[in-house]
C-alpha cells in the first residue's frame, strides 16, 4: 500500500466518494465482453447452482440446477454454460494479421482480436477455474458420460483462469479489481470486495455503499440467511418459482457489472494498454492452435520445469506490468517518487553535442545537469530512464547535495539518431522539466530451463504420466 | 455444572440470559485479535453477541447455511458409519477400538471430561470420538470437543479434525486449512495441557473430501507455528477477571435492558476494530461504525502507509501542512510530499 493511495483513502473519507488513483484506464476494456455471474451452492465442492451471462445488458441468460446435487443436472448446467461461452470463445478466429518474428527473418500469424469475459470478483474467477478443473477429464464416453462440450468448456475455463493470474492480462477480468485499480474508496480493502458496495462509493457515496452492502451478494457464494429461508424451501417443493428468484437475485449484479464497464470506457486507455493486449491475442492464438491440434486437457498439476517456467513469466509480466503503469500514468509514478526510485527536476545545464572519442570510435554523449528538489537515492553508475524518451538512457556521473535538493550530472546516450549530431528535440534542453526513474522497460531474457525429460533429481525426476482413473 | 469463576459481577454482567460457551472456533478468533478487550470480555461472560448487536441495532451477518452444515455432518456420519469403517482405512489404523464418550446423552460436562481423562491416560490404543477436554482462557476454563482423538503405535496421541471443504490435486482453499490448523492446534494445546507434551503429537490428521466427490482424504498437518502464536496470543490476554472486576456497577450487557443503556456499557469496554473483525466478529458492525475516522478502520496497511497517524482527520490536516508533534514529524513530511506529488499529477 503506498502512501499516495492511502491518502486517496482518507480523501475519500473525507470526501464521502471515492477518489481517483489513476489518470488512465490501464486494462483493455473490449466492446463487446461477455460477462458471466456464477453462483455456487454452499456447503458442495464448487457444485454449480446458477449462473448469468451475455454480451449485452438487455439480454441476460439465466442458467440454474434445480437439484443441485444431482450429477446429471450439473453437466447439463455446464453443457449450456458451454453453449453460450464457447461460441463466444470462438468467434474471434476470422481474421488474423502477421506478426514478425526471429528480427524479421520469418512472420508467424495471430488474431486481430481477442475474447474478454468479465466476473463480478476474484471469488469468480477461483469457480471458473474450479469448474475447468472438474469439467475438463470428464470422458464423453464410458461409464459416466457428460455431453462433448462439457471437457471443451473445461479447457477454456482453465485457460482463462490461468491467463487471470498473469499480472496485465485482459482476457479474464473481475470487476471488483478492475475498480479498485482505478479507484480508492473511503473503506477498508476487505469491504471493497462486495461489488455493491464498491460501486456505490465510486457512483453515489458513503451512505449507499452502506446501504448496499445490505443488498443482493454478487456470488458465487451465496447469504446463509437466503440459503435458509428462500432457497432451501425452493429446492427442497422442487418450486418452478426457484427460476424467478435467481434472476432477480443476480440481476442487480448484472446491471452492476455492466455500469461498471461504461465507468471504465469513460476513462482514457493508457499508452501501453495496447502492448499488452497483444500479448493477450498471441496467448489466445496460442491456445485456439493447441485445441485445434491435440487439443489434450491441461495437466492437474505443472511438472517442475513447467512451473519454473511459468513462475518466471508471470515475474516477468508482473515487474513489465509495475513499469508500464508507471511510465502510462504520471500518478503512479508518483508512487516511485514518493521512494526515491524516481525523480523529477529542472534541466540547468545541456551540453548537447558532447562526443565520446576514448573507445574505437568516437560516439555522442551528450551530458546534461538536472536541478531537483526531491530525494535522489542513486548511485553514480546507475541507469536512469525518462518517460519522455524511453529509448535513451542516462547513466548518472555524479549526485551533489546543494541547499535544497540535489544536482544530478547524467550522461545520455540512445535514442538521438546514428549520426554524431543529434536529432533535434532528443537531448533535453536547459529549462525542460525532466522526469527520470531507474524503472526500466527493457527485456529481460529468461533463463535456461531444461528439458521436461530431464528434470533433476532434486525436482523429483522427469514427470510420469498421470495413472488413468 | 461447577464454574471456576463464581464472581458476582459476571451474572450481572451477563444479566438473565444463559451463558454461551466458548469452543475452538471463537478462541481461535480471541486469539486473532488479543488486543480488543471488549472480545474478550463478552465471550468470557458469555453474552450472546449476535442479540446484543441485534439490539443495539447493528445486527450483523453471522448465519451458517444449512445446505454447509447438511454436507459437514453427511460427510462426518459417512466416515464414523459401520464402526468407523471408511475412519479406519484412511487414518490407516489397522484394528484399534473405537470409544464413543458421548454416547451417553445424560451425562453432564464434568462426568463426561473424567471419563476422558480415565481413557486417556489408560493409554490403550483406541479411536476416542466425543472426548471432552478443557482449557483455561482469559482466567476461566471452556470445555473444548474435537472431532476424535487417534492413538498412534508408539502411544502418541493425534487429534483429528473432520472438514468438508475439498482437497483439489492436494491443494485446498488456503484461509479454510487455515482456520483448521488453529482450531486442531486449540485441542492440541487443551491435551498437552491434560497429559503433557511428549504424549501428544504435534502433527493433526485433516479429513477432508478429495476433489470433487465425498471419498475421504487424510492429511497430516504440522501445527508447531500454531501452537506457539497460541501459547503467546493466550497470555497476552489481558486477565479478564481483573478487567471484569474494574468495570464500575452501572456496566451491564443484559440483553433486556434498553440499547442506549447498553452502548454506554460497551463503551466502558474499550474495542480494538480492524478490518478482519467483519469476518470473524457479531459486534463487528457496531464496533465499526465507532471507529469511523480512524485510520485502523481503514486497515493496517493504509494505517501504516499514513506513517501510523491515528485518524484521518489529522492524517488530511498534516498533509495539508499543519504542524506536527515532534513524533508526527516523519509521518507529516511523508504526507505533505505525498500530497504535492498527488496534487501535482492530478492538476
Amino acid at each position: 500500500m503506498s502512501t499516495l493511495v492511502a491518502l486517496a483513502r482518507a480523501q475519500a473519507v473525507a470526501a464521502g466518494r471515492a477518489q481517483r488513483i489513476t489518470t488512465v484506464c490501464h486494462v483493455h476494456v473490449h466492446d463487446r465482453p461477455f460477462v458471466l455471474i456464477p453462483l455456487a451452492m454452499a456447503g458442495e465442492a464448487n457444485a454449480p447452482l446458477a449462473a448469468m451471462a451475455g454480451t449485452a445488458v438487455g439480454a441476460p441468460r439465466l442458467l440454474f440446477v434445480a437439484q443441485p446435487r444431482n450429477r446429471d443436472e450439473r453437466f447439463a448446467f455446464a453443457a449450456d454454460l458451454a453453449g453460450l461461452l464457447v461460441p463466444y470463445l470462438e468467434s474471434f478466429t476470422a481474421e488474423t494479421e502477421a506478426v514478425a518474428v526471429d528480427r524479421g527473418r520469418d512472420v508467424r500469424h495471430r488474431f486481430t482480436d481477442a475474447p474478454q469475459v468479465w466476473v463480478p470478483n476474484t471469488g469468480g474467477v477461483d469457480f471458473l477455474r474450479l469448474f475447468g478443473r472438474s469439467t475438463r477429464f470428464r470422458q464423453i464416453d464410458g461409464d459416466y458420460p457428460v455431453p462433448p462440450s462439457v471437457p471443451l468448456l473445461g479447457m477454456w475455463l482453465t485457460f482463462l483462469a490461468g491467463t487471470a493470474e498473469v499480472p496485465g492480462a485482459s482476457l479474464l477480468l473481475n470487476t471488483v479489481q478492475a475498480l479498485g485499480l482505478h479507484w480508492a474508496t473511503g473503506q477498508s480493502g476487505a469491504e471493497d470486495a462486495h461489488l455493491g458496495s464498491l460501486l456505490a462509493w465510486i457512483e453515489s457515496g458513503s451512505a449507499a455503499a452502506r446501504e448496499a452492502e445490505l443488498g443482493p451478494v454478487a456470488g458465487p457464494a451465496t447469504d446463509p440467511e437466503f440459503d435458509n429461508h428462500v432457497l432451501a424451501p425452493l429446492i427442497a417443493e422442487g418450486d418452478p418459482a426457484l427460476r424467478t428468484v435467481l434472476h432477480d437475485l443476480l440481476l442487480p449484479t448484472w446491471q452492476r457489472m455492466w455500469r461498471a464497464l461504461d465507468l471504465l470506457r469513460t476513462l482514457e486507455p493508457g499508452a501501453r494498454v495496447g502492448t499488452r493486449w497483444d500479448g493477450d491475442r498471441d496467448a489466445y492464438s496460442a491456445f485456439v492452435e493447441h485445441l485445434a491440434e491435440a487439443g489434450t486437457p491441461q495437466p492437474r498439476r505443472d511438472g517442475a520445469v513447467a512451473a519454473a517456467a511459468r513462475l518466471q513469466r508471470l515475474e516477468n509480466a508482473a515487474a513489465r506490468y509495475a513499469v508500464q503503469r508507471a511510465f502510462d500514468d504520471p500518478l503512479v509514478m508518483a508512487e516511485y517518487r514518493l521512494t526515491g526510485a524516481a525523480f523529477g527536476g529542472v534541466v540547468t545545464l545541456a551540453k548537447a553535442d558532447r562526443i565520446d572519442d576514448t573507445g574505437k570510435r568516437p560516439v555522442l554523449r551528450p551530458r546534461i545537469m538536472v536541478t531537483t528538489p526531491e530525494p535522489v537515492r542513486v548511485e553514480p553508475g546507475a541507469s536512469l530512464t525518462s518517460p519522455a524518451r524511453p529509448a535513451q538512457k542516462a547513466k548518472v556521473i555524479s549526485v551533489n547535495p546543494t541547499a535544497d535538493g540535489s544536482d544530478v550530472l547524467l550522461e545520455l546516450s540512445g535514442g538521438m539518431g546514428r549520426k554524431l549530431i543529434a536529432e533535434p528535440g532528443s537531448v533535453p534542453a536547459v529549462g525542460e522539466h525532466l522526469l527520470l526513474t531507474t524503472l526500466s522497460e527493457a527485456y529481460r531474457p529468461g533463463a535456461a530451463f531444461p528439458d521436461p525429460a530431464e528434470t533433476p533429481w532434486t525436482h523429483g525426476g522427469p514427470p510420469e504420466p498421470h495413472p488413468t482413473d | 455444572m461447577s464454574r471456576i469463576e463464581q464472581l458476582g459481577p459476571v451474572e450481572r454482567l451477563r444479566g438473565s440470559g444463559a451463558a454461551k460457551r466458548h469452543n475452538a472456533r471463537t478462541i481461535a478468533a480471541l486469539t486473532g485479535n488479543p488486543g480488543c478487550d471488549r472480545r474478550a470480555v463478552l465471550d468470557a461472560v458469555g453474552v450472546d453477541k449476535v442479540r446484543l448487536a441485534e439490539q443495539i441495532g447493528f445486527a450483523g451477518n453471522f448465519g451458517q447455511s444449512r445446505f454447509a452444515l447438511a454436507r459437514g455432518n453427511a460427510f462426518e456420519a459417512m466416515l464414523k458409519a459401520d464402526d468407523c469403517a471408511l475412519l479406519r482405512a484412511v487414518l490407516d489404523v489397522g484394528r484399534v477400538d473405537y470409544q464413543d464418550l458421548g454416547a451417553d446423552a445424560d451425562d453432564t460436562l464434568t462426568a463426561r471430561h473424567g471419563r476422558t481423562r480415565e481413557l486417556l491416560a489408560s493409554e490403550r490404543p483406541a479411536l476416542i470420538d466425543h472426548p471432552l477436554l478443557t482449557l483455561e482462557v482469559a482466567g476461566q476454563t471452556v470445555f473444548l470437543e474435537p472431532d476424535l482423538i487417534a492413538f498412534q503405535s508408539e502411544g502418541r496421541l493425534r487429534v483429528v479434525e473432520i472438514k468438508s471443504f475439498a482437497i483439489v490435486d492436494d491443494q485446498a482453499d488456503a484461509a479454510k486449512v487455515a482456520g483448521a490448523s488453529v482450531q486442531a492446534a486449540v485441542y492440541v494445546l487443551a491435551l498437552r495441557r491434560l497429559l503433557g507434551d511428549d504424549r501428544v503429537s504435534h502433527e493433526v490428521v485433516l479429513v477432508c473430501p478429495e476433489n470433487f466427490s465425498l471419498r475421504p482424504v487424510a492429511v497430516v498437518l504440522d501445527v508447531r507455528k500454531q501452537l506457539a502464536t497460541l501459547r503467546r496470543q493466550l497470555s497476552r490476554l489481558a486477565s479478564v477477571p481483573e478487567l471484569i472486576a474494574a468495570l464500575p456497577e452501572s456496566v451491564s450487557f443484559d440483553l433486556a435492558l434498553p440499547a442506549a443503556v447498553l452502548i454506554e456499557s460497551l463503551a466502558a469496554v474499550d474495542a480494538r476494530y480492524v478490518p478482519e473483525c467483519l469476518s470473524s466478529c457479531e459486534m463487528s458492525v457496531y464496533c465499526r461504525h465507532e471507529a469511523a475516522g480512524t485510520t485502523a478502520a481503514l486497515g493496517r496497511s493504509v494505517r501504516e502507509a499514513l506513517g501510523g497517524i491515528e485518524t484521518v482527520g489529522r492524517a488530511l490536516d498534516l498533509a495539508a501542512g499543519a504542524p506536527p508533534t515532534p513524533e508526527q514529524a516523519e509521518a507529516a513530511a511523508l504526507l505533505r510530499a505525498a500530497a504535492r506529488l498527488r496534487h501535482e499529477a492530478l492538476s
